[in-house]
């Protein structure tokens, strides 16, 4: 036998699959082993991992024929050579048989798919976003960005929706993700960024992780919690399940979703009764300190305690620990974000790190996750709704002017602030918007409240999105436009310590498949705006937003191609070509606000906007897995992370009396919908969780509630009323939608309805006691 | 002393199965993952663990001593190689053999499957694939020193005890400094044989 027929029969291995799955097509994906090739003569290309915003760095092994075909750890200064499944796999997307090589079209969305050339893709979403603009207005049409694009992408969507569409209506996946954190940072500090590099968390005494199961969605970084651990420093993760990391904390604080703000007042009303606050750092740094302390008096631990469903004593424990500490740091991502008072818990966390004097220091400071690999970058440079490139507020005179004049328009033909994603999706509900281009997002998935999301795309009467796969959304389109993976473009991404690091180009993208820079140019040349479209590619974009940004917070003027290429990364600001850049905020004291002081935030506690009921008791709460990215449009394609994670599932309580594997049915005031059961002791008795990356009909989103923060418009993901009763059937591996002619594995689009007991990657497994 | 080898770090695993991803990249797997996670207390913690060949020394290699077919190669350095496809009979007598449950067999193929520490990397000072990857060193490749120049204090165990039998490793696990027994005790509790009580 070969070592080709030996490696063909091999089947998979139990130890690894989830139960019942015979193999890799019963769980939906290609094999694993699909894509080695011939090593002699391979390159390795350097780069950086295309998920979240950790940005590990890496090596594309790319064959003699110039084709991806394998990856090789990196010692990058991030990660050290680590990588999680996702990034390990991450290169089998490239030349992945699903890959979209020529454009899609369809006058309506009654016909099928057909393949199109460019010229009549282009000339088609040409004549229809001027139909629709002419006869409605041109904020008629919107344009959906997303924070997986490099930042000379986001740039180009920003300024390609204000010039060449010249509509209001412009934004971003990112919207989804940490615009809270934000909102919230740049409320207190005045600039949007985490204070603190990565390898600050080594040196800090006491280490408070809020609503981030870091092991699953940012696993790389683990390495450093644990390497502060070593290093004697304490833990706390507030969260209301038992993840990985909370599970070896000093204090799990297992709260109520959506109590988060109560929770931090009264870990600050502990801090300033105890007498731990930093009165002088207060004095000479900030304002609003008083009306903060004010507000929390408020929250004495009892009253914290009722509405957060956790002990006073922990909430107590937890303010000795972390104001104790010489040196703490806060870290928090989606699980206090993903709010409709978002930014108010962000800033209450602030509040904590502020009034014990620890921001600006080695060890002592705050940081946001990142959840999407450019999810800072992404918004930095004018994709946003309300923001031009730099940070720049859209609202403000001097910045507009600023902007036109790098443009090179007139002021008054500068559109103003748009809407959020959300909102932009009820304004198509209503025949508002009535053209939309989706770039690198997939909201079918994404968005919360799944049927107002389809009644809303459904509605617009012209819809294209750029995709390297047919997701959701991209079936709904009539023009999908086929463009690059990270790995056939150059880019540059900034992390979650907005450390800015570039991706290479590892291979030629397949035929048919352009840029998405190529593409936005060619529609602005035929909407008439070709002169501020001539781009050749992302560095000339690149230079381009190096000058709009020059003089901002943001500031990337100093960071060069080259530059990156040498360090291995920068953080912004970075005013010059010959500063070193800013990996830590506020050494000096002062912060991005005129006065240099930081705002303090009053912030008072509401529930969730979602009322619990007798109809509705419990708490629903959503997140990832480790083996899957956002939507699932990438992962859910990859034999090995299909493998790990083929479907989603109900996570409940053992008092609750199901078994494993059980049919339950979350039921919300959006609908319903039955998810095998995975008992465990990991999660409240009156919550449950399930992981968001599939669509309908095993989809979180389905049932989610698309109330919206009133500031940062995140929706509230990670709270909404429920309840949960016996199912009758469970759907079990949803597999992503393929285009014409990719066919190539058919057997992934089978459905299973036999409710089998589901495994987690961190084996949250039976609830069977031995 | 134990020289360069991988160490086992149950406190620090995650369950994120990129060691299990990054063995199928192993060139000398090819496609194929050696590692497979445990899961000790499932639905009550989310605990869990690698577990890779521990490459027995004393005595040496149980599997390779069991196979008949003389298939499994033990080199100068003490790795345990994955069994010889040429001479392997998959019989599964090395899957009997081991003490931690490491060698699988290939019931299609007739053949045994087992880590071989990533040969094709170790041979060139390179550390395997998994140890390489892990996000947080649950799996970390390189002498007794360096190991606790990064993680000060740690304690370390490469003899397990099974009943009466002493079993050295050439692969060391980290043990918790407060329990230290040594030997350290391995598999699980024989509470039955042939369904009557022994405990």
């Amino acid at each position: 036998m070969t070592a080709e027929q030996h490696r063909a029969t091999v089947p998979l291995d139990p130890s690894i699959a989830p139960p019942g799955t015979r193999n890799f097509r019963d769980a939906g994906g290609i094999p694993a082993d699909r894509w080695h090739a011939d090593q002699t003569g391979e390159t390795l290309v350097p780069t950086h991992c295309c998920f979240c915003g950790v940005q590990c760095g890496m090596y594309l092994r790319v064959d003699r024929g110039g084709k991806v075909f394998g990856v090789e750890p990196r010692n990058h200064d991030i990660n050290r050579m680590r990588l999680c499944p996702k990034g390990i796999n991450a290169y089998q997307q490239v030349n992945h048989p699903d890959r979209l090589t020529a454009p899609l079209m369809r006058r309506s969305r009654d016909e099928p798919f057909r393949e199109a050339s460019w010229e009549e893709a282009l000339d088609f979403t040409v004549s229809e976003i001027r139909r629709i603009q002419s006869a409605c207005g041109n904020d008629a049409f919107g344009l959906l960005g997303g924070a997986s694009l490099f930042s000379e992408k986001t740039y180009l969507v920003g300024k390609f929706a204000r010039v060449a569409l010249r509509t209001r209506h412009v934004d971003y996946n990112g919207r989804l993700c940490m615009v809270s954190a934000a909102g919230a940072n740049k409320l207190a500090f005045g600039i949007d960024r985490a204070g603190n590099p990565f390898s600050d968390i080594l040196l800090t005494d006491c280490l408070l992780i809020a609503g981030s199961n870091v092991g699953e969605c940012f696993p790389v970084m683990t390495q450093y919690v644990w390497g502060a651990r070593d290093r004697g420093a304490s833990l706390i993760v507030v969260d209301p399940r038992e993840t990985a990391v909370a599970r070896t904390a000093d204090i799990h604080v297992a709260l109520k979703p959506g109590t988060d703000s109560a929770f931090f007042n009264a870990v600050l009303n502990v801090v300033v009764e105890e007498g731990l606050t930093d009165e002088a750092y207060l004095a000479e740094h900030t304002t609003g300190w008083a009306e903060v302390r004010a507000k929390a008096a408020e929250y004495p631990p009892s009253r914290a305690a009722e509405i957060c469903g956790v002990p006073a004593e922990q909430i107590v424990q937890v303010a000795r620990t972390f104001a104790g500490a010489g040196k703490a740091m806060a870290w928090h991502a989606r699980g206090i974000e993903h709010h409709s008072q978002g930014v108010e818990n962000c800033l209450t966390v602030i509040n904590l790190c502020v009034a014990t004097g620890n921001i600006g220091r080695p060890g002592a400071g705050y940081g946001t996750i990142t959840g999407q690999g450019n999810g800072q970058g992404g918004r930095e440079h004018g994709q946003k709704s309300d923001l031009l490139p730099g940070g720049r507020s859209i609202m403000n005179e001097e910045h507009r002017r600023q902007i036109c004049e790098i443009w090179g328009i007139e002021e008054s033909d500068l559109p103003p602030a748009g809407t959020s994603m959300m909102e932009m999706v009820w304004q198509m509900q209503r025949g508002e918007i009535r053209g939309l281009i989706g770039i690198c997002n997939n909201p079918f998935v994404s968005l919360p409240n799944y049927r107002v999301v389809k009644e809303g795309y459904d509605a617009v009467e012209f819809h294209a999105q750029f995709d390297f796969f047919l997701s959701e959304t991209a079936a709904n389109a009539h023009v999908v436009f086929p463009v690059t993976t990270w790995a056939e473009d150059e880019g540059v991404m900034a992390n979650a310590e907005a450390r800015v690091v570039k991706h290479n180009k590892a291979q030629e993208p397949p035929p048919g498949v352009r840029t998405d820079t190529w593409v936005m140019c060619q529609l602005a040349q035929r909407l008439g705006a070709g002169d501020k479209f001539a781009f050749a590619g992302s560095r000339e974009v690149f230079e381009e937003l190096r000058i709009a940004s020059a003089g901002t917070v943001n500031d990337y003027y100093g960071i060069t191609y080259e530059r990156l290429e040498e360090t291995g990364g920068i953080a912004w600001p970075c005013p010059s070509t010959d500063h070193p850049g800013t990996p830590r905020l506020f050494e000096d004291g002062r912060t991005y606000h005129a006065d240099g002081r930081i705002h303090l935030q009053v912030v008072d506690w509401h529930p969730p906007m979602d009322p619990y009921s007798d109809e509705y008791p419990m708490s629903l709460t959503t997140g990832r897995t480790v083996a899957h990215f956002l939507s699932g449009n990438q992962t859910r394609r990859l034999g090995a992370l299909v493998e790990q994670t083929p479907r989603p599932w109900v996570e409940v309580h053992p008092s609750l009396g199901f078994r494993s594997g059980d049919p339950v049915r979350v039921v919300t005031r959006r609908g319903s919908e039955v998810f095998p059961a995975l008992v465990t002791e990991a999660i409240r008795p009156d919550t449950v969780f399930v992981p968001y990356h599939w669509p309908v009909p095993t989809s979180a989103n389905a049932l989610t509630v698309d109330a919206l923060d009133p500031r940062s418009k995140i929706p509230e993901y990670k709270v909404c009323a429920c309840r949960i009763e016996a199912g009758e059937e469970v759907d079990i591996v949803p597999s992503p939608p393929v285009a014409p002619g990719h066919t190539a594995y058919p057997e992934t689009q089978v459905s299973r309805t036999d409710p089998l007991p589901p495994t987690s990657p961190q084996g949250r497994g039976t609830a069977e006691r031995s | 002393m134990m020289g360069r080898t991988i160490f086992i770090d149950p406190g620090r695993c995650i369950g994120c199965q990129a060691c299990v991803s990054a063995c199928r990249e192993c060139d000398s797997h090819r496609g194929k993952s050696m590692i497979h996670l445990d899961y000790p207390d499932e639905g009550h913690t989310v605990a869990s663990l690698p577990t890779v060949c521990m490459h027995c020394e004393d005595p040496v290699a149980p599997c390779a001593e069991v196979c008949p077919a003389d298939a499994i190669l033990v080199t100068a350095d003490g790795v345990v190689q994955q069994a010889d496809t040429t001479r392997c009979i998959g019989c599964a007598n090395c899957v009997n053999a081991c003490p931690f449950g490491v060698p699988k067999i290939d019931l299609q193929a007739k053949l045994q499957m087992k880590c071989n520490l990533c040969y094709d990397r170790t041979a060139y000072g390179l550390a395997p694939m998994c140890a390489t990857v892990c996000p947080t060193g649950a799996l970390f490749y390189g002498t007794v020193e360096e190991l606790k120049a990064e993680r000060p204090g740690v304690q370390v165990a490469d003899s397990f005890t099974f009943g009466d039998v002493v079993v050295k490793t050439g692969v060391a696990m980290v043990v918790p400094a407060d329990k230290v027994q040594w030997p350290v005790p391995g598999g699980l509790p024989i509470v039955q044989i042939n369904g009557a009580d022994v405990t």
